[in-house]
C-alpha cells in the first residue's frame, strides 16, 4: 500500500479515561401517602378495606344461595343460563373483591419506603469451590471414569440408543398418504347418483329449476358404515341450473354440464371452508370464510379474493331414468393447495 | 317595530305547523277512506278485482315492468312469475323500489292486502306461475328437521339463527326475525332477487312447513345463552371482549401498577 494517508499513528499513553456520563440519579424523594399523612384517612382506607372483605364472604355465601334460588329445571334450557349466570357473577364478584382489597391493602397501608435489596454474588467463596473440585477428583478415583475407558464408553452409546424407539414411534403418526392421493379421490365415480344432502333422494335433472341450488352427496356416501364426514368433506357438491345461454363453457368441458345443470366442489381452493353462497342472477358464487368470490358461468374462475384456483367441476350426465350421475371423479384434487401441488 | 307587532298579530307563529297537521289528517283520512272502501271486495277473484290490479299495475310498475308486464331495461318482465312473486315483493315492502340498486331493500308496504291482492291476480293472468299458499297450510311443520333443512340450505346467507348477512357487491341476505311465513315460503318458491330457488320438487311442501316452524321457533325462544349481540358470531362477540374484557384487564393493571394516592 502506497497510500500513507490510511495510517493513522497514536501516540502511546494518550488514551483519556472517560468519567461516565450517566449519573445516577438515585431515588426520587419518598412519596407521601394520604394514609401516611392523616390518621383519620387511615383508619378509613382501613375500613373500606375490610367492608371489601366482608362483601366478598357475602358474595360467596350469597352464590350459594342463587345457586338454590335459580334451580336448574331440567328440560328447561333458559334456567341453566339464569343459574349458571348468577352464581358466576356471585363467585366472581367474591373473587374480585377479596382481590380489591389485597392490593388496596397493600398498596396504601403496608409500609410504602423504597428500599435496596443487594444481590448476593454469584461466585462461590475459595473455599467452597476448592471443596467441589475435591468431591470431583474423589468421585472420579472411585468410579474410575477416566480410566475405565470401556465402561464409560459403553454406558454412552447405551444412553444414545435409549430415544431410537421414539423416533420409529413417532414416524409412525405422520400421515400415511401424501395429501395427492388422499384428495385426488372421493366418493364420486362413473355412473354415482347426485343425491340430495341430507336425505339421499336422488336427483331428476327435471327436478332442477333454472335459478336453484341443490345441495349434493354421492349415492353411496350414506352406506359408509365410518368415515362419512371425511368423505363428505371431499365429495360435497353444489349442482346450480343457469339459463342455458349464460353460461360461457369452455369448448373441452362442453360435455361436462347437462342442460344448463352444472356441478361444482362445494370446498374452496383457499383453505377449504365450504362455498355455498350462490346468487341467482349474477352467478356468482361467494366464500363466507375470506369473501373469494367464484364465476359459476366462467367455470367458477376466480374473480376476486384470496383463492387461487377455479373450483374443480364435476362432469355429470343423466342415466336412462333421467337422474343426474357423474361421469367420472373430479379431474383434479378438490379442496385447498398444498406443498405438493404443482398449482 | 310596529311592523314587525302587526305580523305577529295577523299570524301566531305555530299557526303553519298546524296549518300543515289540518292538511296531512285531510289527506290521510281521505286516503284511508278510499282503501277501506278497496276492501271491500275480497275473497274469491273477480273481474273487478282484475281489472283493478291491471290499473294499479299500469299506475304504480308499468314503467320499469312496462304496461303488459313485459320488462323494461329498468326491471324484469313479470309474466308467469305468479302472484306469490307479486305477494312477497310488494307485500314486504321491496316493490315498487325507492330506487336502483344493488338490492330492493324493505320498507313500509306501499299498498294495502286488497290492492296487492288486485295486483297479483292480473300479475296471475299474464301466465301460469305460484299461486300464495292458504296461510293456514303453513303451520304445524317440525322444528327440529327445519333446523337441518336450514342448516344445509340456508344458513351459509342466512346466518345460521336466521340473522342475515353480507353477499358481493353491496347486496345481503336479508334477516329472517318475524317475517310472515308467506313472505318465507314464497322466498323459496320464487327465489326472489338474487335468491336461488328452492322449488318444491327440491324442498318439498312439507319440508318447507319444517323450515317455517323453525323461524317460528327462533321467533319465540330467546338465546338460551343469554345476550346474542346480534347472533353475528366473532365479530359482534369479539368486539364486545376486545372493548369490555380488554378494556377491564387494561384498567386493572394501570390501577395495580399505578402509586397509592
Amino acid at each position: 500500500m502506497s497510500d500513507s494517508n490510511s495510517e493513522i499513528t497514536v501516540p502511546t499513553g494518550s488514551a483519556v479515561a472517560r468519567p461516565d456520563r450517566i449519573q445516577n440519579p438515585g431515588f426520587e424523594p419518598e412519596h407521601k401517602r394520604v394514609t401516611d399523612e392523616s390518621e383519620k384517612r387511615m383508619r378509613g382506607a382501613e375500613r373500606g378495606i375490610s367492608l371489601l372483605f366482608m362483601l366478598s364472604g357475602f358474595m360467596t355465601v350469597s352464590a350459594v344461595a342463587l345457586y338454590f334460588i335459580f334451580p336448574i329445571v331440567p328440560g328447561d334450557l333458559s334456567s341453566t343460563r339464569n343459574n349458571n349466570m348468577f352464581v358466576g357473577l356471585a363467585i366472581a364478584a367474591g373473587l374480585l373483591c377479596l382481590g380489591i382489597g389485597a392490593v388496596h391493602w397493600a398498596k396504601a397501608l403496608m409500609h410504602g419506603h423504597e428500599m435496596v435489596e443487594e444481590r448476593h454474588p454469584t461466585r462461590g467463596d475459595d473455599a467452597t469451590r476448592a471443596r467441589a473440585v475435591e468431591i470431583f477428583q474423589q468421585a472420579n478415583k472411585e468410579s474410575g471414569w477416566t480410566r475405565r475407558k470401556l465402561l464409560r464408553n459403553s454406558l454412552i452409546g447405551a444412553l444414545v440408543a435409549i430415544p431410537i424407539p421414539a423416533v420409529a414411534m413417532f414416524r409412525d403418526l405422520a400421515p400415511g398418504n401424501t395429501p395427492e392421493e388422499v384428495l385426488n379421490h372421493t366418493m364420486w365415480k362413473k355412473g354415482v347418483r347426485l343425491t340430495r344432502d341430507p336425505n339421499g333422494v336422488p336427483i331428476k335433472a327435471s327436478e332442477v329449476t333454472i335459478g336453484s341450488s341443490f345441495h349434493v352427496i354421492p349415492e353411496n356416501i350414506l352406506d359408509l358404515e365410518e368415515g362419512f364426514l371425511n368423505e363428505k368433506a371431499k365429495a360435497a357438491v353444489l349442482l346450480m341450473r343457469l339459463p342455458k345461454e349464460s353460461l360461457n363453457e369452455a369448448e373441452d368441458r362442453k360435455s361436462w354440464s347437462y342442460d344448463g345443470i352444472v356441478a361444482y366442489s362445494k370446498i374452496c381452493t383457499h383453505v377449504g371452508c365450504p362455498v355455498a353462497l350462490y346468487e341467482q342472477q349474477t352467478h356468482h358464487l361467494l366464500c363466507p370464510c375470506h369473501q373469494s368470490q367464484f364465476d359459476v358461468a366462467n367455470h367458477c374462475a376466480v374473480i376476486f379474493g384470496p383463492a387461487a384456483r377455479a373450483l374443480p367441476q364435476l362432469p355429470i350426465t343423466v342415466d336412462d331414468e333421467g337422474y343426474l350421475v357423474a361421469q367420472s371423479d373430479f379431474l383434479e384434487p378438490v379442496g385447498p393447495s398444498y406443498w405438493e401441488r404443482a398449482r | 317595530m310596529p311592523r314587525s307587532l302587526n305580523r305577529q298579530g295577523r299570524r301566531h307563529p305555530l299557526s303553519s305547523i298546524v296549518l300543515i297537521m289540518v292538511g296531512l289528517f285531510v289527506s290521510g283520512g281521505a286516503y284511508a277512506a278510499v282503501t277501506s272502501t278497496a276492501s271491500a271486495s275480497d275473497a274469491p277473484i273477480s273481474a273487478t278485482q282484475i281489472a283493478d290490479g291491471k290499473a294499479l299495475f299500469a299506475a304504480n310498475c308499468a314503467s320499469c315492468h312496462g304496461l303488459a308486464g313485459e320488462g323494461s331495461k329498468a326491471g324484469p318482465s313479470v309474466i308467469g312469475v305468479g302472484a306469490l312473486s307479486v305477494e312477497f315483493q310488494v307485500g314486504s315492502g321491496r316493490m315498487p323500489m325507492s330506487g336502483s340498486g344493488p338490492q330492493a331493500e324493505k320498507k313500509p308496504v306501499q299498498f294495502t292486502q286488497p290492492e296487492i291482492d288486485a295486483m297479483a291476480a292480473w300479475v296471475a293472468t299474464l301466465a301460469p306461475g305460484p299461486a300464495v299458499p292458504d296461510a293456514a297450510s303453513l303451520t304445524g311443520g317440525d322444528a327440529s328437521h327445519g333446523a337441518e333443512l336450514f342448516r344445509i340450505n340456508c344458513a351459509m346467507c342466512h346466518n345460521v339463527a336466521g340473522a342475515g348477512g353480507a353477499l358481493t357487491e353491496g347486496k345481503w341476505a336479508p334477516h329472517l326475525n318475524d317475517i310472515d311465513p308467506v313472505h318465507v315460503y314464497a322466498a323459496m318458491v320464487t327465489g326472489p332477487q338474487n335468491m336461488p330457488v328452492f322449488s318444491d320438487l327440491y324442498i318439498s311442501a312439507d319440508e318447507k312447513k319444517d323450515i317455517i316452524a323453525y323461524l317460528k321457533f327462533l321467533d319465540e325462544n330467546p338465546s338460551v345463552g343469554g345476550f346474542d349481540l346480534g347472533s353475528l358470531g366473532p365479530v359482534s362477540e369479539g368486539l364486545f371482549v376486545w372493548i369490555f374484557a380488554l378494556g377491564g384487564l387494561v384498567a386493572i393493571t394501570v390501577w395495580l401498577s399505578a402509586k397509592s394516592n
